[in-house]
């Protein structure tokens, strides 16, 4: 596959030496002129020291039959422009964006950009599953229709302790997937009693979440 | 009208305090504090310090409700994400982004923003002044309102014999100068 990389800070720097070493072709883009040579100077001529974000120096780099822009510089708005115009003037099919504010992962999706990754939402779900709170996790996002995956933790004081899934007023347009009852998956049949400590989860989407999380984990 | 103002700099604030004399609902957003001291006293609108490019800032200045967002930083990207959060997430009617490569605005007016480009603001401006005067560019070129001081001044004015004072101080001075100099080489 041949890469376009946008940023050669640590995240591009290790993105390409990793991307190289399996074999792709990679060629980063870095503002820097300095750190673009010190790249340079170990991993070969691969590096652009140029600004990213223009459309020339992204010409230069061979956007044009590029298969994926891998933008994950430390800004997120030059993540942002680097893609919108590697898609716009080069089509490049996939474009990956690097997001720091996590609540940017909506407004990128908007945007057209195919991918987003965010280290501070990856480094909030580790601490969410460490920390026992009363809230939904989000474990993860699918495309399209806006629906997310969740999971809710049952507590003693749960609402919907002793009942079968059948009897709960589930939000519209949500649907319990399995349940997680210490190391064992339990189906979701409508018979299946809910007890203290089992983990749920849950598809559903961004307006029915509020709904879902009242229902399961109470107020 | 309400209008969000992103980036306080010598252009924001200029933009502000035009709207705001005019009677619009302005709120100017920055990351610095010091930057509303280039507002005036008078300025009776809103500041917010953040970061124009974060959704929860946004909100807090309620752009839900605005009429017209201007991102008028000194970033072109800053700008242009904050124009597109602006419009797509908070659903901003207009939306005008300050973007300063002339290729980059180019291409994000095919995508719904309004955009101003000092590029190209200044060459036309110029190119105009060159060919048909600084009265024809509209005010953007602004001709001297005074005329330059330069030459002799009119004769037997006062003017004249103060100048020819100060001409005799100067030459006293340079022979005192001249005769020390010499004293040293002798």
């Amino acid at each position: 596959m041949y890469v376009v990389v946008i940023g050669g800070g640590n995240v591009g720097y290790y993105l390409t030496r990793e991307l190289l070493q399996a074999g792709h072709e990679v060629v980063m883009i870095e503002k820097n002129a300095s750190r673009a040579r010190q790249i340079a100077d170990e991993l070969g001529s691969i590096v652009v020291p140029n600004d990213g974000c223009e459309g020339r120096y992204q010409e230069l780099a061979g956007m044009g039959r590029a298969d994926v822009i891998a933008a994950v510089t430390g800004d997120d708005e030059d993540n942002l422009v680097a893609c919108q115009v590697a898609k716009m003037h080069f089509n490049v099919p996939r474009a990956i964006a690097r997001v720091n504010n996590p609540k940017n992962e909506s407004l990128f999706r908007q945007l057209a950009i195919d991918d987003t990754v965010s280290p501070t939402r990856a480094i909030l779900g580790v601490i969410e599953h460490e920390i026992p709170i009363h809230d939904l996790l989000h474990l993860a996002e699918l495309e399209g229709g806006g629906l997310e995956i969740v999971e809710a933790q049952l507590t003693a004081d749960s609402p919907v302790i002793g009942r079968e899934l059948r009897e709960l007023p589930l939000p519209e347009g949500t649907s319990i997937a399995v349940i997680l009852r210490g190391s064992r998956a339990v189906p979701a049949r409508p018979e299946t009693r809910l007890v203290d400590g089992d983990r749920m989860l849950a598809i559903t989407s961004a307006e029915r979440e509020p709904e879902l999380r009242r229902l399961l984990i109470g107020d | 009208m309400r209008i969000i103002i992103i980036g306080c700099g010598r252009v924001g604030a200029a933009t502000a305090v035009a709207l705001d004399k005019r009677g619009d609902h302005v709120t100017v957003v920055d990351v610095e504090a010091r930057a509303f001291e280039r507002l005036p006293t008078d300025y009776s609108g809103v500041t917010i310090r953040g970061n124009g490019t974060d959704e929860d800032i946004l909100r807090s200045a309620e752009a839900e409700m605005a009429d017209i967002v201007m991102a008028l930083t000194e970033g072109d990207n800053r700008n242009v994400m904050a124009a597109q959060l602006a419009k797509h997430v908070f659903g901003v009617p207009r939306v005008i982004a300050k973007i300063n490569d002339p290729l980059r605005a180019g291409a994000y007016r095919t995508l719904g923003l309004e955009t101003i480009c000092r590029t190209t603001i200044l060459s036309q401006a110029l190119a105009t002044a060159a060919a048909d005067g600084a009265a024809a560019t509209n005010g953007m070129v602004e001709e001297p309102t005074a005329e330059p001081m330069r030459g002799a001044p009119p004769s037997g004015s006062r003017a004249e014999a103060e100048a020819e004072a100060a001409v005799d101080e100067e030459a006293v001075g340079d022979e005192a100068v001249a005769e020390t100099s010499t004293a040293e080489e002798g």
